[in-house]
C-alpha cells in the first residue's frame, strides 16, 4: 500500500479522563497488521467465510481491496451486503461465523476478518465518503416500525429500490440496541449512529420519539402506507416476579447499559448480583465492573452448558473478574431503608421432563442469602405484544409469526428480534441486518406485484 | 465515475483491461466467462494454420518467501486446437459481446502466402484486430517463428508488411523482451506498417532444479527446456521497455502494455508510462477472471480522486519524466529520516547500510536508557536502501536537502568542464 498509515480519529487511544466503561476493550489493528492480514488472505473462490456470514459479505473481495488500496470499494462491498457492517465488525461472534470458517483456521490462524472490516468501516466513518445513492422513485410509501439494525437495514435496501421510507422510532436516536443496548467498550454509540446516517442520507423520513400505538395509531400507519415493516425489536428486561424488585439498587440490564451509553453517571458500587447468563448479562456484569463494582457475580438458574452467552464472552467476563454461580434461582430481594441489601437464592436441579425438555426444579431447603448492594436482572427482553395486537399481526407469546418475512397481513412484513424466538443464537445483530435486507426485497416484490395488478 | 473506455489504434474497448494471448483465452468458453466478469477485451490464444502438439507439465511458479507465483514460467506452445474451431468460437463471442475487443493473435511460418491466407480467414470471423506473435521464446522459436522473428528487425518488418498488405483491421505487433534494445524491433514494426505495438512477451527462463531428482522444473519425462517468464516479477522489465518505446520518436505507435499487471495500480503505472491499455495473464491464472472487478473499480476511484474524467488522461503523463541518466540533476540530494515513533527496532536498516551501503546509520542513546538508530545525514548518499528494507511503511522516508548547488546534469557538467 502507498500513502500514510490511516489512523482513525474515532479510535484514538484511551484518554486519561475517559472512564473504563467507554474505553474500547479491543484496540484496532495497526497499519502494518492490516497490510499483513490483507495480503495473507488467500482470496478463496466461493469462500467459506462469505458463506458463513449471514449477510454474505464478499469477504475476499473486501480484503483484496484493502490490499490494493481501494478502501472506498472495500467499504462499498461491506456495507452493500450489510448496512450494519460497522457495528457487526465489532460485535459479531466472528469465531462462529467468517473467521471460524476461514480455511487458514487449522494450519495457521484465521484471517482477522472482523478487525479488517472494522479498519475499513472506521476509514469510511473518518473520511465521510458517500457509498450509495437512492434508486429512482417508485411512488410507493413504506413505514418501518423500529429504527434498529433490522429496520435500518430494510430502510437502506428499500431506498436503493426507490421506495419512500418513513421510520418510526420510539427512542430519540436511531440504531436500536446498537446505539443503546451494547456496552460502549464493545460498541461506541458513534458507530451505530454513523450507520443510521448512511441510511437517512438516502432520504428517509425519520420520526424519532414516536411510539406507534401511542403517538400515532396502528390503524393510521396501516392506512397511510403501502407496506409496513415491523422491526420493533424487544423491550426492556421483564421483572423477575419476586418480592423486593421495587427496591432502590435493582436494575434492568438494558436500562443500565443505556444510561452508561448515553453518558449518564451510573454509580454501581459494592457487590453486584447479575441474574441471567446471556450476552446482555455479560455486558451488564462487565459494565458494572468497569463502573467500579468491587464484586460482580452472575447467577444462573441452569448450568454452564445451557448458558446462551458466547464462550468468548464468558471468557471475557471471567478475565474482567466476574464470577459465575450456576443453578441458583432468585427467590426474593432483601432490603432496608428502601435499598437493596441482599438477595436470597434457592439451588436448582435440572430434570428431564416427559417431552425431552429440561425443567428447573428448586431443591427444597437449599435456600441461601447473599449480601449485595445491587441486583441487575438480565433474563431476556420483553415482547411488544400490545403493538402486535394493535396492528392485528399474529404472534406467539410476542414473537411475530413470519414466513419469509411476511406476516398474516398482506401488507405487513417483519424482521429482526421481534421475529426471533427466545434464546436462539439467531438473535444476532448480523442476523437482524440480513433479515431487514431480505424483508425489504419481499416488500419490493409485493409492491411490484401490486404495480402489475397483482395482489 | 470516470470514462474507462479506450481506443488503441482504432480498437475500442469499454475498459483498458484486455486478457493477453495465453491459456485464459484458449477457448470461447473462457473468453465469454471473462467478458461476463467485465474484461474489456481479449487477445485470443495464438492461432496458426497448422496446430501444434503440446507437452504435459507446462508451467512452474516462483515461490518467493512464502508467496506463491511471484513469477511464473511456461513451456506451453500456441493454440493446439483446430483453427476452424477457434474461428467459430470467435464469431460466437463477437456476436454475444459486440462491445468488447476480440483480437486474434497469430503466428505463421514466415512465408507471405501463408500469412496472408490465415489473416484473411481470421478476418472473416470478425476480429477487431490482429496481434502478431513475434515473441514466444520457446518451441516455436526453434521452428523459426515467434521470437526467432522478433529478434531480427528485418524479419519483423517483413512479416508485418505481409500482414499489413491484406489486413482490414488494426495490426498490433507483440515484441519479445529477449533482445538487447527493444526499440530496434519496435521501429521495424512501425516501418512494416504496424498500427500498434504490444510488449512484453515472456522472458527466457529456467524456473529451477528439483533437488531430489535433479530434474529441471518443470520437466517432461525427466527433461526440461527453457520457458517464458512472466508475472509480478517481470513488471519492471516490461515497464522499462514500454517507456523506452513511448519516448522513442521512431516508434510513433500506441502501445499495449503487458508484463506483471496484477492490480489497478500496476495498470495505472503502465498507462502513465505511455501504454494505451494493458494486457493481463498471470494474475488471472493465479486468481481467476474475477480480479477484473477491483481492477476496474480501483482505477475508476483513482481517476475520480484525481479529478480525471477519462482514463486517457493518464496515458503517457510520466513519459517526459523518464530520461537518460545523463539528464539527471547531480545537485539533487535526499537523505534518510527515521521516524523514531514508528521504528520497531529490527535493525534491518542498520545492517543494510553498514554492510551494503555507506555506513551512515549509527546506534545512539535515546535519552531514556534505550537505543535508537540515527542517520548521519552528511554521510548519507540517499541511496534508498534503508527505506526499502524497512518493514514499517512510513518509518524511513527520504527527505530532500538543499545542497546549495544549482541544478546540473552530467551532460551540462561535461559541456562546461570537458
Amino acid at each position: 500500500m502507498t500513502g500514510p498509515a490511516f489512523k482513525s480519529p474515532l479510535d484514538r487511544p484511551a484518554l486519561a479522563e475517559e472512564d473504563a466503561a467507554h474505553v474500547s476493550i479491543h484496540p484496532p489493528l495497526g497499519h502494518l497488521q492490516v497490510r499483513h492480514e490483507a495480503n495473507r488472505c488467500l482470496y478463496c473462490y466461493d469462500a467459506p467465510c462469505t458463506r458463513a456470514c449471514p449477510t454474505h459479505i464478499d469477504v475476499p473481495a473486501f480484503i483484496r481491496k484493502i490490499a490494493t488500496d481501494n478502501l472506498l470499494g472495500s467499504a462499498r462491498v461491506i456495507m452493500e451486503a450489510n448496512p450494519i457492517g460497522a457495528s457487526c465488525a465489532r460485535v459479531c461472534p466472528t469465531e462462529y461465523l467468517c473467521e471460524g470458517a476461514c480455511v487458514l483456521s487449522h494450519d495457521e490462524s484465521p484471517i482477522r476478518i472482523g478487525d479488517l472490516q472494522r479498519y475499513v468501516t472506521d476509514w469510511a466513518r473518518a473520511t465521510g465518503v458517500k457509498l450509495f445513492t437512492p434508486g429512482p422513485g417508485s411512488g410507493r410509501q413504506v413505514a418501518i416500525i423500529g429504527g434498529g439494525p433490522a429496520g435500518l437495514s430494510a430502510a437502506r435496501e428499500l431506498r436503493l429500490l426507490g421506495h419512500a421510507v418513513t421510520v418510526f422510532e420510539a427512542k430519540s436516536q436511531l440504531g436500536g440496541l446498537d446505539t443503546y443496548g451494547i456496552v460502549p467498550f464493545r460498541l461506541p454509540a458513534a458507530v451505530s449512529l454513523w450507520e443510521a446516517e448512511q441510511v437517512t442520507a438516502l432520504g428517509v423520513e425519520v420520526r424519532t420519539g414516536t411510539v406507534v400505538g401511542l403517538d400515532i395509531s396502528a390503524d393510521t400507519v396501516l392506512s397511510q402506507f403501502d407496506a409496513v415493516v415491523l422491526a420493533c425489536g424487544m423491550g426492556y428486561v421483564p421483572e423477575l416476579g419476586i418480592p423486593g424488585e421495587d427496591l432502590q439498587g435493582v436494575w434492568d440490564a438494558i436500562e443500565l447499559i443505556e444510561r452508561v451509553k448515553m453518558g449518564e453517571p451510573v454509580p454501581v458500587p459494592g457487590r453486584v448480583a447479575v441474574i441471567g447468563a446471556g450476552n446482555t448479562a455479560i455486558d451488564a456484569a462487565t459494565c458494572a465492573r468497569r463502573l467500579g463494582a468491587e464484586e460482580v457475580v452472575i447467577y444462573y438458574r441452569r448450568s454452564e452448558a445451557e448458558m446462551t452467552a458466547y464462550p468468548s464472552e464468558f471468557a471475557f467476563a471471567k478475565s474482567e473478574g466476574v464470577v459465575f454461580r450456576w443453578r441458583c434461582l432468585p427467590v426474593r430481594i432483601l432490603g432496608g431503608s428502601g435499598r437493596v441489601q441482599g438477595i436470597e437464592f434457592v439451588a436448582t436441579d435440572l430434570v428431564q421432563d416427559a417431552n425431552g425438555g429440561q425443567r428447573v426444579q428448586p431443591v427444597p431447603g437449599s435456600e441461601f442469602m447473599v449480601a449485595v448492594d445491587t441486583v441487575i436482572r438480565a433474563i431476556g427482553q420483553s415482547r411488544r405484544a400490545r403493538l402486535l395486537e394493535a396492528l392485528g399481526v399474529e404472534h406467539e407469546a410476542g414473537v411475530v409469526k413470519t414466513t419469509d418475512g411476511r406476516t398474516n397481513l398482506s401488507k405487513v412484513f417483519a424482521a429482526g428480534d421481534c421475529t426471533f424466538a427466545k434464546g436462539g443464537r439467531e438473535a444476532m445483530v448480523v442476523e437482524a441486518a440480513e433479515q431487514g435486507k431480505r424483508t425489504a426485497r419481499q416488500v419490493h416484490a409485493f409492491l411490484s406485484g401490486q404495480a402489475q395488478g397483482g395482489v | 465515475m470516470a470514462d474507462l473506455s479506450t481506443n488503441l489504434a482504432g480498437i475500442r474497448s469499454p475498459n483498458p483491461f484486455w486478457l493477453a494471448s495465453a491459456p485464459p483465452t484458449n477457448s470461447g468458453y473462457q473468453v465469454m466467462r471473462a467478458f461476463e466478469a467485465g474484461w474489456g477485451g481479449a487477445v485470443w490464444k495464438t492461432l496458426t494454420d497448422d496446430p501444434v502438439v503440446n507437452v504435459s507439465s507446462r508451467f512452474a511458479g516462483l515461490r518467493f518467501r512464502g508467496q506463491s507465483m511471484a513469477g511464473m514460467n511456461n513451456i506451453e506452445l500456441i493454440s493446439d486446437r483446430p483453427l476452424e474451431d477457434n474461428l467459430r468460437e470467435i464469431r460466437e463471442v463477437k456476436r454475444r459481446f459486440p462491445d468488447r475487443a476480440v483480437i486474434a493473435s497469430l503466428m505463421i511460418e514466415p512465408k507471405r502466402e501463408r500469412w496472408q491466407e490465415v489473416v484473411k480467414r481470421v478476418q472473416d470471423a470478425g476480429v477487431d484486430g490482429f496481434e502478431l506473435n513475434f515473441g514466444c521464446p520457446h518451441g516455436m522459436s526453434e521452428r523459426g517463428m515467434g521470437s526467432a522473428v522478433g529478434q531480427v528487425p528485418d524479419l519483423v518488418r517483413q512479416n508485418t508488411e505481409w500482414v499489413a498488405e491484406v489486413a482490414e483491421v488494426p495490426v498490433i505487433v507483440k515484441l519479445t523482451p529477449n533482445i538487447t534494445d527493444v526499440r530496434h524491433t519496435a521501429r521495424a514494426a512501425a516501418q512494416g506498417g504496424a498500427n500498434a505495438v504490444s510488449m512484453i512477451n515472456t522472458i527466457n527462463s529456467l524456473m529451477g532444479v528439483d533437488l531430489d531428482t535433479w530434474n529441471p522444473i518443470p520437466h517432461v519425462d525427466g527433461l526440461g527446456a527453457h520457458g517464458g517468464y512472466c508475472g509480478p516479477a517481470v513488471k519492471p522489465i516490461a515497464l522499462h521497455m514500454v517507456a523506452d518505446c513511448a519516448r522513442d520518436p521512431g516508434v510513433p505507435l500506441p502501445i499495449s502494455g503487458i508484463g506483471g499487471v496484477a492490480t489497478w495500480q500496476d495498470a495505472a503505472e503502465f498507462l502513465l508510462m505511455g501504454a494505451s491499455n494493458v494486457q493481463v495473464c498471470t494474475a488471472v491464472m493465479y486468481q481467476g477472471f474475477r480480479i477484473i472487478e477491483d481492477l476496474v473499480e480501483g482505477l475508476n476511484h483513482y481517476l475520480d480522486a484525481r479529478g480525471l474524467a477519462s482514463v486517457e488522461d493518464l496515458v503517457g503523463k510520466s513519459v517526459h519524466k523518464y530520461v537518460d541518466w545523463n539528464d539527471l540533476n547531480l545537485s539533487y540530494k535526499v537523505v534518510a529520516n527515521i521516524d523514531q515513533d514508528l521504528c520497531i527496532h529490527c535493525n534491518r536498516c542498520y545492517i543494510a547500510c553498514e554492510d551494503a551501503a555507506h555506513q551512515c546509520i549509527h546506534p545512539a542513546e535515546d535519552g531514556s536508557g534505550g537505543q535508537q538508530l540515527v542517520v548521519d545525514v552528511n554521510e548519507c548518499v540517499g541511496c534508498n536502501l534503508c527505506h526499502m528494507v524497512c518493514p514499517v511503511e512510513g518509518c524511513i522516508t527520504m527527505v530532500e536537502v538543499d545542497t546549495g548547488r544549482p541544478p546540473e546534469t552530467w551532460r551540462q557538467w561535461q559541456s562546461i568542464h570537458a
